[in-house]
């Protein structure tokens, strides 16, 4: 059984406070929906979380220890999914994943095998990156998630450009992940289905503007 | 230690599929030697008196070439962010990043350099000498250069930028390579030259790799 919380993060961008006072605790098996405006800070807490980031005040806290104290066990225990989907032209669909399972310290045929079913993508195996569509291509990053198993999955958007099927996929995976104990961090503005998560609206936590202070 | 040549093992495939990158750098240098003989005649003692520093000269200058895409492309499809984040010290990373770096210029260019030293008038001696700093000076151009790489991520004219800030880096190797080699052309001992292009090269390893990794999660925030 995890933990993990914020206490009191926050973030300031180019000088800007984007939000400020936020915490929340998650446990394993459970998720969170980060919902808010454009511009709410959502991608900037994600960042935050997976410490791509540093919090301008705050702290985060796995199992009762700080998080910044070891950078690298963090690493080990989540998989974060950007806006950007990491697939190179000329590299297949396999090898990327097998790139990125082994460098995240598992890498078993079965476990890349199992990925790319679930989010269909094993005819696409030995196709290189440049030929895949948008879609294909978020479909290969998801598929990380599972090639190489860790607790904390922080999504951002995961569900731009996916097709109606691909999104059941992610969202038969992301239950599946909960059920086995591991936590999910989505921000989306698109419809998922994630039965019992707690919601956390950004803009409760939208720092004082500079007029009304 | 499995993720460094996991990593080298992927830059390398890259390479190998682009291909086109490699056999640029190596394009450059040889042709830029080659004008040289033609501005400034065929006279073959001029040419092998100045023939250690056109070598370096260039040599500095193709491996700028190469330089910006080092990390860019990682940084422009997201993978500098999962780079960042594997579960590994990212300076172990950036080893991986420069030992690929300089298995793709700097070996090529000095499996090139024998050709040069035809078209300067080398003696085989002063060539045997010109390789041996070749080949302990390049790895420190890969490291410095790979902290001016890491830089300049998210600038605009990140190329000429990187040249401002690198070639300066680069003078100290090209003194002592170049006076090796000099040395060597006049009968004098050489192996202290070489000494301390290998001190820079040992220096330049923590060095390098530190600031890279530290430009590069500021790159990445």
């Amino acid at each position: 059984m995890s933990q993990f919380a914020a206490e009191t993060l926050t973030c300031v961008r180019g000088g800007r406070a984007v939000f400020a006072r936020l915490s929340f605790a998650l446990e394993s098996g459970q998720a969170l929906f980060l919902l808010g405006p454009n511009g709410s800070g959502k991608s900037s807490l994600l960042r935050l979380l997976a410490g791509l980031l540093r919090p301008c005040a705050g702290k985060l806290i796995w199992d009762g220890q700080p998080v910044q104290e070891d950078p690298e066990a963090h690493g080990a225990r989540l998989h974060y999914v950007g806006h950007h989907d990491a697939v190179k032209p000329v590299l297949t669909v396999s090898e990327t994943l097998h790139f990125w399972a082994r460098l995240h310290g598992g890498d078993s045929e079965n476990r890349v095998l199992q990925a790319m079913e679930r989010f269909a993508i094993t005819r696409l195996a030995d196709v290189p990156g440049r030929l895949l569509s948008a879609g294909q291509k978020r479909r290969v990053n998801l598929a990380r998630l599972i090639a190489a198993p860790a607790p904390l999955w922080l999504l951002d958007e995961p569900s731009v450009a996916l097709d109606k099927a691909s999104v059941k996929a992610l969202e038969d995976a992301m239950a599946q992940h909960r059920a086995e104990g591991g936590m999910v961090i989505v921000s989306t503005h698109a419809d998922i289905d994630l039965p019992d998560a707690a919601i956390l609206r950004l803009d409760d936590f939208a720092a004082p503007s500079q007029e009304a202070a | 230690m499995i993720q460094y040549w996991e990593l080298l093992k992927r830059e390398l495939r890259l390479a190998l599929r682009q291909g086109s990158d490699s056999m640029m750098v190596v394009g450059f240098f040889v042709l830029a030697v080659i004008l040289f003989p033609f501005g400034i005649g065929p006279e073959p003692g001029v040419l092998a008196r100045v023939a250690p520093g056109l070598v370096w000269v260039n040599a500095l200058l193709a491996a700028m070439l190469s330089l910006d895409r080092l990390y860019q492309g990682d940084y422009e499809d997201g993978s500098l962010e999962l780079l960042i984040l594997t579960p590994a010290p990212l300076e172990v990373l950036v080893a991986a990043k420069v030992t690929a770096h300089w298995l793709t210029t700097g070996l090529p260019l000095m499996a090139a350099a024998p050709l040069l030293a035809i078209f300067l008038n080398l003696s085989a001696y002063d060539l045997g000498v010109l390789l041996l700093t070749l080949a302990v000076g390049t790895p420190t151009l890969s490291l410095i250069g790979s902290v001016g790489a890491a830089l300049v991520l998210g600038a605009r004219r990140g190329g000429v930028l990187i040249s401002l800030l690198v070639l300066p880096l680069f003078i100290p190797v090209l003194i002592f390579a170049v006076g090796a080699v000099d040395a060597a052309q006049h009968a004098f001992p050489w192996t202290g030259q070489l000494a301390i292009l290998g001190a820079i090269l040992l220096g330049a390893v923590p060095l390098g790799l530190y600031a890279s990794a530290a430009a590069l999660r500021q790159a990445a925030e």
